[in-house]
């Protein structure tokens, strides 16, 4: 058990520090699936098997396309950012990571919300999706219900936030429809092009050089 | 955690076989490399432009909505294996929280976002 523990968490801290360290971003979100793969098979040596399931189903599923999505919308595929915003960006993680630290710090040092130390995770006598079950739905009612409520919150800003954007396009359509480039490409919605804007001119001027070799070729 | 020991052995396979097969090619497989053997392919015609373009909204939408209703599916999973012990109340409070979500459901059924034109 141990030693499997010990896999476990090398393979996740390694996986962690690939997310941080590597220069692709694409790269690091796979990284931060193997990283959560790994952290469940640690939720499951805890006895924890429906956390892990979770694990795997919502973040290295759902919320990783989510991410992988924001990474191509955002057209990160190279570092474009300047100075400046690099710098911000360092300063708030140093104090981010001085926090962290900080909390572990005091997580070890009083163990604190640990509660009392136990010898080790007694087996319940049901299983745990069923133990977990029962409380769910008869002590924690009410947050239960909440999330459902949450959930629509988030249907309903999904569809006005895109809706928004799709009927501002449509309005501006008339105005600018000599502006958009040459046929061929679907038109963009307008969030893309608020998005595009600032960043087409440092993409196109960092483009590598094997890009434009490709590209040179085949673009008009 | 013994019932666990064949998805451990299935695990390990699996990254054995991985890890074998494209260790063993890196290692025998001859390089050599030429101008045309580098050059990106695509299905015999002329690469057009970055495989890095951006897409339409739409996609995530359809991501965003998936999650939603991903997370409204875990929690069934709990309720029913826990569905003896409940009974009918545990019935009742699943029944309010889906709903919830089908309100949810026909809010997007009615701005047309499975619509995909």
């Amino acid at each position: 058990m141990t030693i499997l523990f010990a896999g476990l968490a090398a393979v996740l801290v390694v996986s962690s520090l690939m997310v941080i360290l590597h220069k692709n971003p694409v790269t690091s979100a796979l990284f931060l699936v193997l990283a959560f793969c790994s952290l469940a098979g640690i939720y499951l040596t805890l006895q924890a098997e429906f956390i892990g399931m979770v694990q795997v189903i919502v973040y290295a599923g759902a919320i990783m396309v989510l991410f992988l999505f924001v990474i191509m919308y955002l057209n990160l595929g190279r570092d474009v950012e300047t100075g400046i915003q690099i710098a911000v960006r360092r300063g708030l993680g140093w104090i981010v990571g001085a926090v962290l630290l900080a909390e572990g710090a005091v997580m070890f040092g009083r163990r604190w919300g640990l509660g009392p130390v136990t010898p080790g995770p007694s087996r319940p006598p049901v299983g745990n999706t069923q133990a977990l079950g029962q409380i769910l739905y008869s002590r924690y009612l009410f947050p239960f219900e909440v999330t459902s409520m949450v959930l629509l919150v988030a249907m309903v800003g999904a569809i006005v936030i895109t809706r928004g954007q799709e009927r501002a396009r449509r309005e501006s359509m008339g105005t600018r429809a000599g502006a958009r480039g040459p046929g061929g490409r679907p038109p963009r919605t307008h969030a893309e092009e608020a998005v595009a804007e600032p960043g087409l001119a440092p993409a196109a001027a960092g483009e590598p050089e094997e890009q434009a070799s490709v590209a040179g070729s085949a673009r008009p | 955690m013994r019932e666990y020991l064949p998805v451990l052995v299935f695990a390990a396979v699996a990254v054995l076989f991985a890890v074998s097969t494209i260790g063993v090619s890196t290692i025998i497989v001859p390089r050599r490399s030429s101008a045309r053997k580098m050059a990106p392919y695509e299905c015999g015609v002329e690469p057009v432009g970055d495989a890095r373009q951006r897409f339409e909204i739409k996609f995530y939408l359809v991501a965003v909505l998936f999650i939603l209703f991903d997370i409204e599916a875990v929690f069934l999973y709990p309720w029913a294996v826990a569905f003896r012990q409940l009974g009918l109340y545990g019935l009742v409070e699943m029944g309010l929280f889906i709903l919830v979500l089908v309100v949810g459901y026909l809010y997007l059924l009615f701005k047309r976002a499975f619509d995909w034109n």
